[in-house]
């Protein structure tokens, strides 16, 4: 059988496509089903994971409205370039900034992969230290703002000592 | 030169150790993805910065802690064969998309092949250890460790509140991947595969086939493997896994015992059969070959059959594929004569009888 479409190669696909209640019956080679962007099975292209993913981005411009999806796909990422357009049509980051650059329409993404948005696994250890030193000085600071809420001025103090101490071993770090 | 012993053998020397629960867990495997800060990411990355990375990243394999816990050699993609590539990717040394897609590729493999790193996969560092049977902790540890070393003298792209970051965002966080390669054959026969496997994939964790991402399941063999990783620290993903991994290796184990009491006759004579195919066929395609070779090694496990090893079957199961037959018989083949080289090779093989264990 030859292919219906370009009458020249063998037809070596034959599928039955229903559109809308409509049958209809193709038989053509491989080369003009990649033409027509018809899904072959049994070969890479077509669909992968990051297609999938780029499916769990879209929704948020679609529950937040036209506008706030047109803001964020203007922007782009300074180190690499990447719009955010691209990212979600390659479901992959370009550089490591692209994560700061990204990052308002990160969390809903990572909420839906992994049911999480931070990490709490292993931190590196030379860089490590100075993140260990940070999540410990943001609980204090958490708490200083309490304190000053409820009036205990002395704790208070006590606890903007500590935050400097922490914030000297930071630039001693770097 | 590269080195081509690494391609020479099928069995890597890690394969030939056995370890806890190798009669249903074939592997295990922990892998660790990290990239360096300041340089896009391979999918990105030009072919001098790709080479960049590359440079970078195999010159610190002469830093001590690094050769303590290797030593590595590189091997350079573009510097290999085709079918060199081939054979790594079928020994599980590299995954089809080093294969494929890199640019400025290369592995660094240890001299038993149980450690291998690749660079410029879909990021720029991917550690991955292979141990026989099951030893997710075993492997943990030791990448785990290489990746400390690493870190002691290349910066990683790491955040604050996302953890190492990864080109996918599938992987961030952790970067981890653990996984098991599994043999199921008494659960397929007693087509209980299926409801096993999706209950598996409902507690969060991924089935594929042999070859990883988008592979089939053939010969009976199931990679299970953690989807999740970020917010999970890497102790809970690894117990995690290990826990619903003990409860397959059970219920695999409980079906063999079945098999045994209710229907030995039946399937002795499915073993005795694709024994009797595998050492007499002329022609057998891969898939066939995996199937029978699956039968093979359960008789083997149950105790049923005396003529052929574990290793063996584990031997043939690398050495039937394309990439390894086109090696062993040095001719470019077609399909139809691959099946012809398959058969004879897997016909050599039984007729050695060199049982070792």
């Amino acid at each position: 059988m030859i292919c219906q479409e370009c009458q020249v190669r063998p037809a070596t696909l034959h599928f039955t496509k229903i559109v809308n209640g409509e049958k209809n019956e193709f038989h053509i080679c491989e080369t003009c089903a990649r033409e027509k962007g018809e899904l072959i099975p049994g070969t890479s292209g077509g669909f992968s994971i990051h297609s999938l993913l780029s499916g769990l981005m879209d929704f948020d411009s679609s529950s937040k409205g036209q506008l706030a999806g047109q803001c964020s796909e203007d922007v782009h990422c300074e180190e690499c370039g990447m719009t955010y357009t691209q990212f979600r049509k390659l479901g992959r980051f370009g550089c490591s900034s692209c994560y700061k650059t990204f990052d308002n329409q990160l969390d809903p993404l990572f909420k839906r992969v992994h049911g999480s948005t931070s990490h709490a696994g292993k931190l590196p250890k030379r860089s490590g230290v100075k993140v260990k030193i940070k999540r410990q000085m943001s609980d204090l600071k958490q708490e200083l703002k309490e304190r000053i809420a409820e009036e205990e001025f002395e704790e208070a103090a006590h606890l903007r000592d500590e935050i400097r101490e922490l914030e000297k071993q930071i630039s001693q770090e770097s | 030169m590269p080195n081509l012993r690494f391609t020479e053998k099928p069995l890597s020397d890690w394969m030939q150790k056995g370890g806890e629960y190798s009669d249903v867990v074939i592997s295990s495997r922990v892998r660790i993805a990290r990239n360096l800060i300041h340089h896009p990411f391979p999918i990105l990355a030009n072919m001098e910065q790709a080479q960049d990375v590359r440079n970078q990243l195999t010159e610190v394999l002469s830093n001590q802690a690094l050769q303590d816990l290797g030593p590595f050699e590189p091997l350079l993609l573009d510097e290999l064969e085709d079918v060199d590539r081939q054979v790594l990717m079928e020994k599980h040394l590299i995954s089809p998309n080093l294969l494929n897609d890199s640019k400025s590729g290369a592995v660094l493999l240890t001299d038993d092949e149980s450690v291998s790193i690749m660079v410029n996969e879909e990021d720029h560092l991917r550690i991955q250890c292979l141990y026989p049977g099951f030893q997710l902790q075993e492997a943990w540890e030791r990448a785990t460790q290489i990746d400390d070393a690493f870190e002691e003298v290349v910066d990683f792209a790491f955040d604050d509140r996302r953890g190492y970051l990864t080109s996918c965002p599938t992987n961030v966080g952790t970067g981890l991947r653990v996984s098991v390669m599994l043999h199921l054959p008494a659960l397929a026969i007693m087509n209980q595969v299926g409801r096993v496997l999706s209950a598996v994939s409902q507690v969060g964790l991924a089935v594929r086939g042999l070859y990883g991402e988008g592979s089939e399941a053939i010969g009976n063999i199931f990679q299970i493997s953690n989807q999740i990783t970020l917010g999970l620290a890497e102790e809970e993903i690894i117990d995690n896994l290990h826990s619903v991994v003990l409860q397959l290796i059970e219920y695999e184990q409980h079906a063999r015992s079945r098999l045994l009491s209710e229907s030995k006759l039946r399937v002795t004579d499915r073993i005795m059969r694709s024994y009797g195919i595998l050492s007499y066929s002329t022609m057998m395609d891969s898939k066939e070959a995996f199937q029978r070779i699956s039968d093979v090694r359960l008789g083997v496990d149950l105790g049923l059959i005396d003529k052929a090893s574990v290793t063996q079957m584990n031997e043939l199961t690398i050495m039937t594929q394309p990439g390894f037959l086109q090696k062993t018989f040095g001719v470019k083949m077609g399909s139809g004569e691959s099946d012809m080289y398959r058969a004879q090779l897997i016909r050599n093989t039984l007729s050695n009888v060199n049982v070792q264990d």
